[in-house]
């Protein structure tokens, strides 16, 4: 479904992203690690069209997208949640999530009609599903950390996308939050069969959840594989497990 | 309450329908000029407080909706309601050119490119004697009879006021009101759910700049004139003044912050000239002691309304 290949990105002389490969097929889990400063979220950037690649192709579906807008390559069914919290914070729950149907729905250009309680069933319905329904009328940014990340994800969900970005899904959140945080993206994987793409530090997570790991470091893919495959490299216990794994 | 709010609305309109009996000739001009300009206020809070766009020069197009209003008048010879209806598309035609050239650019950036370009217009009208009238603007501008009493164009600026805060209400609760405000409040966002921020807020631009070139064509039927003064930049900043004195973050507070500036500035005038001074004063108190304006302020006191313009 999404293919990168040898994709380079250069911040200034430094090259953020140098020459990574990544494949994810349709439905799959796959995450990508490396340590901080890879370039994991540069990397999602590059996908997610935040910023341009300077070599490279990025196919989503067979078709090129490095370069696009950012709102193009989410219409073609690509959408993301950020390693910073990025929410709608001075609109309530509901809003956020109902802005995101209303743009799915390519209705944002409508002057006309009433946007109070437009698309609320769907708005409800993904809410509830994210277990955000009780908050819906609390104003985003007085949320928990936790409940923010997890809003951004219902917020990324109503794109209805055929693939989910998430980088750092569960950083920052509390035990108990991550536990429904993973319960959440299996989840989505299992019953609506939707690919998921995302970076974590939590190596326990992601052996835990995802069906294949690339693995990044200096901007370059060290090796992509199953957990199994990547558990045994050598490479990687050196580079990032500290060969403890 | 949706009733209430009805019953409010209709209350209000009948007072200000029943006023002009009862007030001399100058008061009904000055209640004229209250209306229009509480109109031109929150059309510039359409781009400002819903879009969050920096639009620093908004009397330019509230400027072109009055040239383009009485030149259709005075050289075309136009019938009225065709020259009533050109100023304010002369003016959405304005605010899309500047529009395009200015809203790659971010906040200050957006700001600054906006101020030059309207000086440039401004500076045009200013100078071009033979089409504009130069630095006199046009007076006279011949009206047809109904309108051309003080109550008629008090009444006929009631009505379009009316009509235009009405659609522009309807607007800002909008689907497109609603994802201006999502822009205002975080464009990364709204790109990554698909959103093309930028048509967006070109859009918003030329939705204020026509309502801000209503306030135009207004002003011509209540003054019989036009000048330059109108879309000089300091009178932009005026209008900004209101915006902020009566709370950006609400749809009404622009107008009630620019009826309190145009009534205290005829009051205020009688006693002295310095309105400048004045102005700059009430502008450091507001941002000190009032930083969401009037409106804003009450609304958070009494936990109701609609701060944030729902
Ligand atoms: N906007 C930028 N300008 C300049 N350098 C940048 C910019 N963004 C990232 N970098 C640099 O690019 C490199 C890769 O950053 P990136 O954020 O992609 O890493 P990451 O793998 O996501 O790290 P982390 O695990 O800490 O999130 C880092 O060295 C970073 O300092
Ligand atoms: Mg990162």
């Amino acid at each position: 479904m999404l293919r990168v290949e040898s994709v380079v990105m250069s911040f200034g002389g430094f090259k953020a992203v140098n020459g990574a490969n990544l494949h994810v097929g349709a439905g799959e889990i796959v995450a990508v690690i490396g340590p901080n400063g890879a370039g994991k979220t540069t990397l999602f950037n590059l996908i997610t069209g935040h910023l341009a690649p300077d070599s490279g192709r990025i196919l989503f579906k067979g078709r090129e997208i490095g370069g696009l807008s950012p709102h193009v390559i989410c219409r073609k069914g690509i959408t993301r949640s950020f390693q910073v919290v990025n929410i709608f914070s001075q609109l309530t729950v509901f809003e956020n999530v109902q802005i995101a149907v209303l743009s799915r729905e390519r209705k944002t250009y409508d002057i006309f009609s009433k946007v109070e309680g437009m698309a609320a069933e769907e708005v409800e319905r993904t809410l509830r599903s994210v277990g955000l329904h009780d908050k819906r009328n609390v104003e985003s940014v007085l949320l928990s950390h936790g409940d923010q990340k997890v809003l951004e994800i219902a917020v990324a969900l109503s794109g209805k996308p055929e693939l989910l970005i998430l980088d750092e899904p569960t950083a920052g959140m509390a035990p108990e939050e991550t536990e429904t945080c993973i319960r959440l993206i299996r989840k989505l994987s299992d019953e609506f069969g939707l690919t998921i793409l995302f970076c974590e530090h939590d190596m326990g997570l992601v052996f835990d959840i995802a069906q294949r790991v690339m693995v990044m470091v200096r901007g370059g893919t060290v090796v992509q594989g199953s957990c199994e495959e990547v558990r045994r490299n050598t490479e990687v216990q050196d580079a990032y497990l500290g060969g403890s794994a | 309450m949706k009733h209430r709010s009805l019953v409010a609305t209709l209350a209000v309109l009948g007072l200000l329908c029943a006023l002009p009996p009862f007030l001399p000739r100058f008061y009904v001009y000055i209640a004229s000029i209250v209306l229009l300009t509480g109109l031109l206020a929150t059309s510039l809070n359409l781009a400002i407080g819903y879009g969050g766009l920096y639009q620093f020069h908004h009397t330019v197009f509230y400027g072109v909706g009055a040239y383009g209003t009485a030149l259709m008048l005075t050289r075309a010879g136009a019938p009225a309601p065709v020259a009533m209806i050109a100023g304010p598309l002369a003016a959405a035609l304005l605010s899309l050119v500047m529009g395009v050239i200015c809203v790659r650019l971010s906040k200050l950036y957006f700001g600054m490119l906006q101020i030059s370009l309207g000086s440039l217009v401004w500076v045009t009208v200013y100078r071009w004697y033979s089409f504009t009238g130069g630095d006199d603007g046009i007076h006279g501008v011949p009206l047809p009879d109904l309108i051309a009493s003080a109550k008629g164009s008090y009444y006929y600026t009631l009505a379009v006021t009316a009509l235009s805060l009405l659609a522009m209400r309807r607007i800002a609760g909008s689907p497109f009101g609603k994802t201006l405000q999502g822009i205002r409040d975080n464009p990364v966002r709204s790109e990554a759910i698909g959103v093309d921020v930028k048509r967006h807020k070109l859009a918003a631009l030329v939705i204020a700049g026509f309502f801000g070139g209503v306030a135009g064509s207004l002003f011509v039927v209540v003054d019989t004139s036009a000048f330059p003064d109108m879309m000089f930049w300091t009178y932009s900043l005026e209008v900004l003044i209101m915006c902020l004195l009566g709370g950006m973050y609400t749809f009404w507070g622009p107008f009630v912050g620019s009826s309190t500036l145009v009534l205290l500035r005829v009051f205020v005038s009688v006693y002295t000239q310095y309105w400048g001074l004045i102005l700059g004063t009430i502008l450091s108190l507001v941002i000190i002691f009032l930083p969401d304006g009037m409106l804003g302020f009450f609304a958070r006191r009494f936990r109701k309304g609609e701060v944030r313009g729902a």
